[in-house]
C-alpha cells in the first residue's frame, strides 16, 4: 500500500468536506447568537418567557376555547393556535374533495365540465392568494345584506355580512345523563368493526356491502333510544333570532373564518387538481384498457384500477400542498381572522418580546408541519407497492 | 438518514430557543465584551468633542458598567450620513401620507423635516420609511430608523420595556369611537348603547387594549374584529361588517373624511376612552440625539408662543428681546451645547414653520379643533420649557 497524500484520498476528502460544512454552519449559528445577545445587551433588553403569565387584556373576536381579556398571554396564544388548527384541518379536508373533483373533471370527456375545470385551475393558480382572500372577504362576503335585511334560507339559515347563522342544538337538563348513550354509540362502532371483520374472515364469500349500514343504524338506534328514555328530550333546537344589533343563538360562521376557509380551499384545490390530473395520467394506458376488457364500468375502473396506482404518485406532492395550506393560513391577518400569526403579532407589539414570540411562532408552525408530514408519510408508506 | 432530518432540524430549533431563553452563564461574558466596546467609543467621543468635555459629561474614568448611557453615536451617525432616517406612517392622511406624486406630507412628517432643517439647514435631508404599527418599534430598536414620528402613543410599557425614549408630546389625542347614525344618533351616548356590537379595530395598537378595558369596565359585551391595516378596518366598517370603529379621535376624523363613503352618516361619540399622547420616539442609549429631537419640537412650540412664523422669522433676527435672540441663536450658544449650529431653531422655523403652522397646514382641512393642542397661554397643554 503506497502512501498517498491525504488530500488526494477521496475517502478523507468526503469526510473533510462534511466536517467543514458542519463547522461553517456552527460558526454561522454562533455568530447569529452572539449578534443577537450583543444587540439585546446594548439596548438593555432582556429575553425571557415571563410575560406569558401576564394578563393579555385584549379581546379576541372568535375562539374555539373559552377566553376573555383577563386570561394570560399564553392562553391568548393558545386561542390563536387552536383557531389556526381548526381552519387548517377543515381546509385540508375540503380542499382534498374539491381538488380531486376538479382533477377528475379536467380529464372528463364532457366538454363543458372539462373546460370549466380548466378555467378554474387556470384562474386560481395564477393569481396571488392574498388578492383572492381580499376578494372573498371585501368583494363577496362583506357585500352580503346587513343583519336586518338578512337573506333567509329554509332551515332557517340566515346569510348576512356578519356571517352565516344556522340552527344548532342546545342541551337541556337531561343532556348530562344522555351523554352515556353517546359514549356507548361511539364504542359500538368499534364493536361492529371487530364483529364484521371476524365474520368476514370465516365466510366463504365476501360479505355484502349492505352490512356497512350497521355502522350508521346501530349507533343511531342507541342514541335515539337513550333520548326517548329521558323524561325530557336532551336536545332542543337553538334558533338564531335578531336581538338588538345582531343575531343571537344558533351557530355562526363568521365572515372572516368563512372567507379564509373558502379562499384557502379554493386556492389549494386548484393545485391539488393538477396533481390529481397528473397522477391519473401517469397510470399506464394499458391498465385502463385491461380493466375495460374485463368488463369493469367507468367508475369501477377509476376506483379500483386507476386511483390506487395514481395515489402512490399523488401523495407526496399533495402533502406539500397540505403544508402550504396550513402555512398560508397566516394570511388571515389581512382579513381580520384571529389566527396564531395575528394574535402573536398583537402580543409581540404589546410586550415587545419580538424574539420570544417569533420563536414560538416558528416552533408552532414547524411542529404543525412536521406532524402533518409524519401522518402523510405513514399513509404514503402504507399505499406504496409492497415487493415480496 | 432522511428520516433523521426532521429530528435534526427540531434539535437545531430547540437549541436555538434554549439559547434565546438565555443561559446566564453563557451570556454574561458577552455582555461584558459589549459594554467595553461602548465605553471605548464613548470615551473617544468625549475626547473628540470639546463641548462635551467642557460640559463635563463624559469623564474618562467612568466605570465600565455605567457606560451605555453616554451615547452620542446616533447623533454622530446622523451627522456623518447627512440626512435623518425617519420612520413615518405612509397611509394616514393628515399625519403621514405619501401622495400620488410620491411626496411625503402630514403633521408627523413635518417634524421629520424640522429635524432635518435644524441639523442640515435642508428640510429635504430626510429619508422616510413607511412603517406599519407592528414594525415601528422594532425598526427603532434595530437602528433602522433614527427617529420615529408616526402617531405613536407614549406609554410606560413602551418607554420601559421596549427600550425607547419618547419626546415631547406633539399631539394630545384620545381614543374615541365612531358609530353609524342609524345605530346611535346621540354623540353623548355611553358605551351601553353598544351592547353586543361588533367593533372594528387595528391590531398592534394601544387602542385594542383600551377597547377591551373600557368595555370590560362598563360591563358591555362586544366582539372585536381586528385588522392589521387601518384602511382595511375602515373599509370593513364602511361596508357594515362592524357597528362601530375605534381609534384615536384624530384618525377617526381624518380617515373618516378621506375613506368613508359618506362621513355625514356617522357620528363620533363624545366619550373619551383613553389618553393618547402622541410623541416622537428614539431608541434609548443616546441622550444627545434625544436632546436634539426634543428641543427642536420645543423650539417650534416656543416660536408659536412668541409669534414667530416661517414668514416673519427674519424680522425677528433684529429683535431686542433676549428670549427671541437666544431662541433664534442670535445670542448665546444654546445650539452648540447639544452639538448643533446655534441657529438650529431658526432653520427649523424658516424651512418648516412653527408648531401652529404645521398644525394648520396639515390638519385644518379636517376640522380638527386645536383643543388640548392649543398653547398653554390659550388654555391648551402645549408648553415648552424655557430656552436659556
Amino acid at each position: 500500500m503506497n502512501i498517498k497524500a491525504f488530500w488526494r484520498d477521496i475517502r478523507v476528502l468526503k469526510i473533510l468536506a462534511q466536517a467543514i460544512f458542519v463547522i461553517v454552519l456552527a460558526l454561522a449559528a454562533g455568530y447569529l447568537y452572539l449578534n443577537v445577545t450583543a444587540n439585546l445587551a446594548r439596548q438593555g433588553l432582556t429575553v425571557g418567557y415571563g410575560f406569558m403569565k401576564n394578563p393579555a387584556s385584549f379581546g379576541i373576536g372568535e375562539s374555539f376555547i373559552p377566553y376573555d381579556p383577563s386570561n394570560t398571554y399564553g392562553r391568548a396564544l393558545l386561542v390563536g393556535l387552536v383557531n389556526t388548527l381548526v381552519v387548517s384541518t377543515l381546509g385540508i379536508v375540503l380542499t382534498t374533495i374539491i381538488g380531486v373533483l376538479a382533477g377528475v373533471a379536467r380529464l372528463s370527456s364532457n366538454w363543458l365540465i372539462n373546460r370549466f375545470a380548466a378555467a378554474y385551475v387556470g384562474l386560481i393558480r395564477n393569481t396571488p392568494l392574498l388578492l383572492q382572500l381580499m376578494f372573498w372577504y371585501f368583494g363577496v362576503i362583506i357585500q352580503l345584506p346587513s343583519v336586518r335585511q338578512a337573506i333567509k334560507l329554509p332551515g332557517p339559515i340566515y346569510l348576512t355580512q356578519r356571517g352565516v347563522y344556522m340552527v344548532w342544538a342546545e342541551g337541556t337538563t337531561t343532556f348530562p345523563a344522555w351523554r352515556v348513550y353517546l359514549i356507548l354509540a361511539f364504542l359500538s362502532i368499534f364493536i361492529i368493526w371487530f364483529a364484521l371483520r371476524s365474520v368476514g374472515k370465516r365466510a366463504s364469500v365476501p360479505l355484502s356491502p349492505w352490512w356497512n349500514l350497521a355502522y350508521l343504524l346501530i349507533p343511531l338506534t342507541i342514541i335515539g333510544l337513550g333520548a326517548l328514555l329521558q323524561p325530557e328530550l336532551p336536545l332542543k333546537p337553538f334558533i338564531p333570532e335578531l336581538v338588538g344589533l345582531n343575531f343571537k343563538g344558533g351557530v355562526r360562521l363568521t365572515p372572516e373564518f368563512a372567507a379564509l376557509l373558502f379562499g384557502l380551499v379554493v386556492y389549494t384545490g386548484a393545485f391539488i387538481a393538477e396533481i390529481v390530473r397528473a397522477g391519473i395520467q401517469a397510470v399506464a394506458k394499458g391498465q385502463v384498457e385491461a380493466a375495460r376488457s374485463l368488463g369493469l364500468t367507468n367508475g369501477q375502473t377509476l376506483r379500483l384500477i386507476v386511483f390506487p396506482q395514481a395515489l402512490r404518485i399523488m401523495v407526496p406532492p399533495i402533502t406539500s400542498q397540505y403544508l402550504n395550506l396550513a402555512k398560508n393560513s397566516s394570511l388571515a391577518i389581512a382579513i381580520g381572522y384571529p389566527d396564531l400569526f395575528s394574535i402573536a403579532g398583537t402580543i409581540f407589539n404589546q410586550t415587545g418580546a419580538a424574539l420570544e414570540i417569533i420563536m414560538i411562532m416558528m416552533l408552532s408552525y414547524l411542529s404543525m408541519s412536521l406532524f402533518t408530514s409524519l401522518l402523510m408519510n405513514i399513509y404514503n408508506n402504507r399505499i406504496q407497492l409492497v415487493e415480496r | 438518514m432522511r428520516k433523521l432530518f426532521p429530528l435534526f432540524s427540531l434539535v437545531v430549533f430547540t437549541s436555538l430557543v434554549l439559547a434565546a431563553c438565555g443561559t446566564p452563564v453563557a451570556a454574561t461574558p458577552v455582555t461584558v465584551e459589549v459594554t467595553r466596546i461602548v465605553t471605548a467609543e464613548a470615551q473617544a467621543a468625549g475626547v473628540a468633542s470639546p463641548t462635551a468635555a467642557a460640559g463635563g459629561e463624559a469623564t474618562p474614568t467612568a466605570a465600565p458598567a455605567a457606560a451605555p448611557v453616554a451615547g452620542g453615536e446616533r447623533l454622530q451617525a446622523v451627522m456623518d450620513r447627512g440626512k435623518v432616517i425617519c420612520g413615518a406612517h405612509g397611509t394616514f392622511q393628515g399625519f403621514g401620507f405619501v401622495d400620488s406624486a410620491g411626496n411625503w406630507t402630514g403633521f408627523d412628517v413635518d417634524f421629520c423635516r424640522a429635524w432635518a432643517a435644524a441639523l442640515f439647514n435642508d428640510a429635504n435631508a430626510v429619508e422616510f420609511r413607511g412603517l406599519s404599527a407592528q414594525e415601528r418599534f422594532t425598526a427603532l430598536q434595530s437602528g433602522e430608523v433614527d427617529v420615529l414620528s408616526r402617531n405613536s402613543t407614549w406609554t410606560f410599557g413602551r418607554d420601559g420595556e421596549l427600550g425607547l425614549t419618547f419626546g415631547p408630546v406633539t399631539f394630545y389625542d384620545g381614543q374615541a369611537i365612531m358609530v353609524k347614525k342609524e345605530i346611535v344618533d346621540d354623540p353623548a351616548a355611553g358605551l351601553d348603547a353598544l351592547e353586543g356590537a361588533n367593533v372594528c379595530v387595528q391590531s398592534g395598537t394601544t387602542t385594542e387594549l383600551n377597547l377591551a378595558d373600557q368595555f370590560r369596565a362598563a360591563g358591555v359585551n362586544y366582539t372585536p374584529v381586528v385588522f392589521e391595516d387601518q384602511n382595511a378596518a375602515f373599509q370593513a366598517y364602511d361596508e357594515g361588517r362592524c357597528d362601530a370603529i375605534t381609534s384615536d379621535r384624530s384618525q377617526l376624523a381624518t380617515q373618516g373624511q378621506a375613506v368613508l363613503k359618506n362621513f355625514a352618516d356617522h357620528v363620533i361619540l363624545d366619550l373619551v376612552m383613553s389618553k393618547e399622547p402622541l410623541a416622537p420616539a428614539v431608541a434609548q442609549g443616546d441622550d444627545k440625539w434625544a436632546d436634539v429631537v426634543h428641543w427642536v419640537v420645543y423650539g417650534m412650540i416656543q416660536a408659536e408662543e412668541l409669534g414667530i412664523t416661517s414668514e416673519n422669522v427674519d424680522t425677528f433676527l433684529t429683535s431686542e428681546d433676549p428670549v427671541v435672540r437666544r431662541l433664534l441663536g442670535v445670542e448665546g450658544e444654546l445650539g452648540s451645547k447639544i452639538g448643533l449650529s446655534n441657529d438650529f431653531i431658526y432653520r427649523a422655523i424658516k424651512l418648516v414653520g412653527n408648531y401652529g403652522e404645521v398644525y394648520e397646514r396639515n390638519l385644518a382641512t379636517y376640522n380638527l379643533a386645536r383643543g388640548q393642542n392649543e398653547l398653554w397661554t390659550n388654555g391648551g397643554l402645549m408648553y415648552a420649557p424655557p430656552f436659556r
